[in-house]
Order: C-alpha cells, then sequence, then structure tokens
C-alpha cells in the first residue's frame, strides 16, 4: 500500500504537542535541572552532578517515608481487590437493583479529593465527629490526632471507603461479560462454587483485574490530597507518604536540589513497579 | 444410559401466560429409546435450545415431566441427572492444560487419578488430542477448543444422554464434516443416547436416525429422515426441508375431489373430513414434471445448478417450483405440470389430512 505524503499533516499534531510540552515535559525537564544544580536564587546554578541522588538515597527520612508508602499501598491493594471483587460477586445481575447498586458504588469516586479528606476529618473527630464519638463511647481510645495505629486505620479506611468502588465497577463488568454457557458448563461438569470461582471467574477477569490493580497502585503510591487534609502527615512524621514528605521539603523547606533529585526517583519508582507488574501479568497472554 | 420420555412438557419465560406466543414450548411429548441419536431440528427461536435445556436441568419446566428410564427426574439438578452437555461455543477452562480440562468432570466427582488417567487418553486418542494433552488449553484454535468441549461430555462412561446444542457453530465448513463423521463414529463405538440441536437440515439428517422437528415452541413431525422428505406432516416441515422446499398451494376440497387452481388433482391421501379454515396441497418440487395436460403454469426461470435445473413457474394462485433433470428440455412461456400422485398431500390448517 502506497501512504500518501503529506507534511502538512505535522500542523495538526502541533497543538498537542505544545499542550504535553507545556503539562508535563517542560516542568519535568525543569525539575531535572534542579536535581543536577544547586541554586541560590537570581537564576544563578552551579553543577552537583549526582550529589542529590546520593544524599537522597542515602538518607533514612527517604527510607522510612518510602517504606510508609510501599506498607500503605500494599495494605489498600491487599483490602480493596479483595472486598471490590467480594462485592461484584454479590451485586445483583439484572433487574431494579443493578443501576442502583452501580449508582450507590459510583457515588464514593464522584466525590474530589480534599473533600474526601474533609468529610473524613471531621467524621472522625473524637469528640463531635461521628466515627470518633462513637469509638470512643464504645470504650476505645481513638483519637487519630494523637496515635499513630489510629492515623493510619483512619487513614486506611478513607481510602478503602473512597477507591473500593472502582475496584467493584471493573470486577462487576468482568464479571457480566463471561458467557452464560460457562456457568452451564460448569454445572453439568459438577464444579464447586469454589472452583468456578477460581477456573472461570477469576481468569476471565484477569485483564479487568490487571487494571484494577495498576490503577490501585498508581493513585495510592502518590497519595497526597486526602491524607494531607486528614491527618497533614502526622502524628509527627507517621503518616508523611512520599508525596506529603516531597512536598515538606520543596516547599517548606526549600530544598530544591533534593526535592528534585527525590521527584525523579519516586517518578522511577512507580514506572518500574507498573512496568514489571504489567509484564508478569501479560507474559502468559502473549504465549498463547 | 437411559431411555429418555419427556411428557406433556411446556415452558414459558414469563410470569403469566395470555396467549400460545408466550409459550417458548407447548405440550411436547417425546420417547427417545437408549442409546439412540435423535436430533432437534427447527429455525432460530422455536424453542429446541429451551427443551435441551429443560432435559439437562439447566431450566425447570413450567408445566410437564421429564422421565429418565421412566422414573421422574423433574426436580433434580444437572449433576444428579448425569447428563453431559456440549454448547454451542467451546467452553474451556483457561488456565487448565487439556488434560486437567478433559479431567475436570471426573475430579469433580471424586474418581481416582489412575482411572481418570485411562479415561482421559482414551478420550484423547478418539479426539485426536493426544499431542497437545499437555498444552495450555487457551492456546487452541476454535475446533480444537470444541473438541475439549466434546470430549469432557463424552469422558463420563456413565452418562444418561449427551447433548449437543449446534455444536459446530464455531467450526470452518471443511473441519464440520470431519467432526461431524467422528460424532457419529463416537456414537456408534459407545452407544450412548445422543441429542443433536440444529438449524441445519443437513446436520439433523446425517447425525440422527430420528429427527425431531419444531416449530414455534412444538412438535410438528418426529421421523427418519426419510420420512421428513416424504411425507411431511406439517406444511412447515415440508419447506423446511429440502432444497428448496415443497410447494404449497391454497386449495378447495369438493366431496372427494381436491381442486387446485380449477383443476381436479389426485393426492395421496383419501379425504374423510374437510371443515377447515384453510386447505392446500403441498407437493415437493422433485415430483413434479411437465405434461400435455394438468396446471396451466408460465416458466418464470431456469437455473441450473449442475447436477439438476430449478425451474420457476408461476400458476393462478401461487409460484410452483420444478426440480427437472439437468438434460430435460424445459419449454418456455406456458406449460401445464402434473403432480406425482403418491407424494402430494393436502393439507388442513397446515396439518396433513389423514
Amino acid at each position: 500500500m502506497n501512504k500518501t505524503v503529506n507534511q502538512k499533516a505535522w500542523f495538526f499534531v502541533i497543538p498537542v504537542f505544545v499542550l504535553v510540552a507545556f503539562n508535563a515535559i517542560i516542568p519535568l525537564m525543569t525539575v531535572v535541572n534542579y536535581a543536577f544544580q544547586e541554586t541560590f536564587g537570581n537564576n544563578v546554578f552551579m553543577w552537583e552532578g549526582t550529589r542529590w541522588f546520593k544524599q537522597i538515597m542515602l538518607s533514612e527520612r527517604f527510607h522510612a517515608s518510602l517504606g510508609r508508602q510501599f506498607l500503605f499501598t500494599f495494605i489498600i491493594l491487599f483490602i480493596q481487590i479483595p472486598l471490590g471483587i467480594a462485592i461484584a460477586l454479590t451485586m445483583p445481575k439484572e433487574g431494579i437493583g443493578v443501576p442502583v447498586c452501580l449508582v450507590l458504588m459510583s457515588m464514593p469516586l464522584l466525590i474530589p479529593w480534599n473533600v474526601v479528606g474533609a468529610m473524613w476529618n471531621i467524621f472522625a473527630l473524637p469528640d463531635i465527629g461521628f466515627l470518633g464519638h462513637s469509638l470512643n463511647a464504645l470504650g476505645f481510645d481513638y483519637n487519630f490526632t494523637q496515635q499513630i495505629g489510629d492515623a493510619w486505620f483512619t487513614t486506611i479506611l478513607m481510602d478503602v471507603w473512597h477507591w473500593t468502588s472502582l475496584v467493584v465497577l471493573l470486577s462487576y463488568a468482568g464479571l457480566r461479560s463471561i458467557q452464560p454457557a460457562y456457568y452451564q458448563a460448569a454445572e453439568i461438569d459438577g464444579a464447586s462454587r469454589w472452583a468456578i470461582f477460581t477456573k472461570i471467574e477469576l481468569p476471565k477477569m484477569k485483564k479487568v483485574l490487571t487494571i484494577a490493580i495498576l490503577l490501585r497502585f498508581m493513585d495510592s503510591f502518590m497519595i497526597y490530597t486526602e491524607p494531607f487534609v486528614l491527618t497533614g502527615g502526622g502524628p509527627g512524621n507517621a503518616t508523611a507518604f512520599l508525596s506529603i514528605d516531597l512536598v515538606k521539603m520543596a516547599l517548606g523547606q526549600f530544598d530544591l536540589g533534593p526535592a528534585a533529585a527525590m521527584s525523579l526517583i519516586y517518578f522511577f519508582i512507580v514506572l518500574l513497579v507498573c512496568w514489571v507488574f504489567y509484564t508478569l501479568m501479560m507474559r502468559n497472554e502473549e504465549k498463547s | 444410559m437411559a431411555k429418555v420420555t419427556l411428557k406433556g412438557l411446556s415452558h414459558s419465560y414469563l410470569k403469566t401466560q395470555s396467549s400460545d406466543a408466550d409459550w417458548a414450548i407447548r405440550g411436547v411429548d417425546i420417547d427417545w429409546n437408549d442409546g439412540g441419536a435423535y436430533a432437534l431440528l427447527g429455525p432460530s427461536g422455536c424453542g429446541k435450545t429451551t427443551l435441551l435445556n429443560i432435559i439437562s436441568g439447566l431450566i425447570t419446566p413450567t408445566k410437564g415431566d421429564i422421565l429418565f428410564d421412566d422414573k421422574v427426574i423433574s426436580g433434580l439438578n444437572p449433576v444428579e441427572r448425569n447428563i453431559a452437555q456440549i454448547f454451542q461455543f467451546p467452553v474451556i477452562y483457561d488456565t487448565m492444560t487439556v488434560y486437567d480440562n478433559l479431567a475436570f468432570p471426573l475430579r469433580n466427582r471424586k474418581i481416582p487419578e489412575e482411572e481418570i488417567k485411562v479415561k482421559v487418553h482414551e478420550i484423547a486418542e478418539m479426539l485426536e488430542l493426544s499431542s497437545t494433552l499437555n498444552n495450555r488449553a487457551s492456546g487452541l484454535t476454535a475446533d480444537g477448543k470444541q473438541k475439549i468441549s466434546l470430549g469432557r461430555g463424552l469422558v463420563r462412561s456413565d452418562v444418561n444422554a449427551i447433548m449437543f446444542d449446534e455444536p459446530l457453530t464455531v467450526i470452518d465448513p471443511h473441519l464440520k464434516w470431519i467432526l461431524r463423521s467422528k460424532l457419529k463414529e463416537l456414537h456408534q463405538k459407545i452407544n450412548r443416547t445422543m441429542i443433536y440441536v440444529t438449524h441445519d437440515q443437513t446436520e439433523a439428517l446425517t447425525f440422527a436416525d430420528q429427527v425431531v422437528v419444531m416449530h414455534e415452541g412444538q412438535i410438528v413431525q418426529t421421523g427418519t429422515p426419510v420420512d421428513l422428505f416424504e411425507k411431511p406432516k406439517h406444511t412447515f416441515v415440508g419447506y423446511f426441508i429440502g432444497s428448496p422446499g415443497m410447494n404449497v398451494l391454497p386449495c378447495q376440497i369438493k366431496g372427494d375431489d381436491v381442486i387446485v387452481n380449477g383443476k381436479k388433482i389426485e393426492t395421496h391421501q383419501q379425504i374423510k373430513k374437510s371443515n377447515f379454515n384453510k386447505t392446500e396441497v403441498g407437493v415437493r418440487p422433485e415430483f413434479i414434471s411437465f405434461s400435455n395436460e394438468g396446471i396451466p403454469v408460465k416458466v418464470l426461470s431456469v437455473s441450473n445448478t449442475g447436477r439438476h435445473k430449478i425451474v420457476d413457474t408461476e400458476s393462478e394462485t401461487g409460484k410452483i417450483k420444478i426440480i427437472a433433470k439437468s438434460n430435460e428440455d424445459i419449454p418456455s412461456g406456458s406449460a401445464f405440470l402434473k403432480f406425482k400422485k403418491e407424494y402430494t398431500y393436502t393439507y388442513g390448517d397446515s396439518w396433513i389430512i389423514e
């Protein structure tokens, strides 16, 4: 086939290129610029090479926030994925229940991040919040602003509330796309409910679950607004996840060099984990 | 293995039924002998899949009973009924190997692993799957996958009946022929009751000893392929089976005489009763010839298929198709037709008059 050569077509690409350049490439390059240099303002820069990278990689503060970040992400994935699948399995498959459930499920997803944070902050206040007050009335010594365990518990609960719906909706879509013949065949083959789940439903949901895990990993790994509004990273640094710590370093202490180096490391960790995970999940797919 | 009997079976997908059209199947009675090969033939939406799912226990009928070996089994689930069913689209367990797929129904029934091994290898041999036993099932082609579905149905030696729901729909035409012969061969080898649902007359007629033709939820005729061809009991059977189908023309019955287009014709039956809303004469294109006298027609067109000629003609009350030998001379313009008496039937309200 002969392709028509039309160099003028490049003009159509320009708006997108400009847009991407302004919102992604140029800011990223600025960060790269800061990561390798030292500045005292007035646009005076001095070359520092890999000094900031070494400093960050060896800093205990970075290790601690990275550790907290991974712990948080693993906990919420561990809760949200099974819980999301379980809810999707119990959702009605026909009738008026379907739209009702879908709308109810989508509600938390429509609420802006800072509103979620503010809502949960008030909800969990130990003296006047419904959750905080109730827990204390039941005899628990609950105060998320002072106790580390309570702060983690509240942050995780908030994230589960906010994002499990996404896993539910994706899993539900995956489940609905399974042909009824699979269930009928399994029934005739005498398969147990557990076998139907592991041999039919899970394999058929594999693709949507891959997407769900990837999205939840990325979002939770980059979480900022909700814990910032809820706990502000505290008590102490207990819920200072990577992004909160990064903002503290960049805008609080104005350590632009180390903050820029940290941003790049942060970015590469997300990229690397996503790539490894996606490659592993899709490896078998290509074979067959 | 079992004899399958259906008694007064009716099913509706609606909660309340006001007319005949609300029933997916109505008043079905069937007796199928142990070890026979049967086909359920009918167009899409005639209720054949519903009937099959009722027999296998995936659907509970609104009315009527299902009996295996004269025992009522209406309340039992598919596992208790011990039947096998093969669906239109290949159903395989993606994550398992071909071997595990075939072994799955046996493992669910807690059969010892050594026994499973023997059985699976035997079936794989029959279906020519032996070389792929250790491959992932998801990597196979459509016909390979459908063979696995077939294999899972055949692997259990004690099933009461094996049911096929248009199993060759997704298979390439040249493989269709091979798989169909394979099925026929398997039936002779394992001698189990097989029920085959299809809308394809060739599939039904080549596979089954007895064909059940369904139309709008009812059984219109049960018989051997020859019966269905030579003596259709319902005008629907006439034009659904055969290519082209039977010619059906309106007629009047006066006393003992059958009159078509003002001409008296001779039919197979003796007419005793004539109080019908609608009376028709049916005759297959194969049993009509050109003559010097008879029904006057105008020849419209002739198409030569190589083996024979199909002639389209028009009479006063409708079109008539004729199959003539490929070397026969076809008159042009007006002509007269003669129907072979033995194969010409009269129908009252679409059913044969007897």
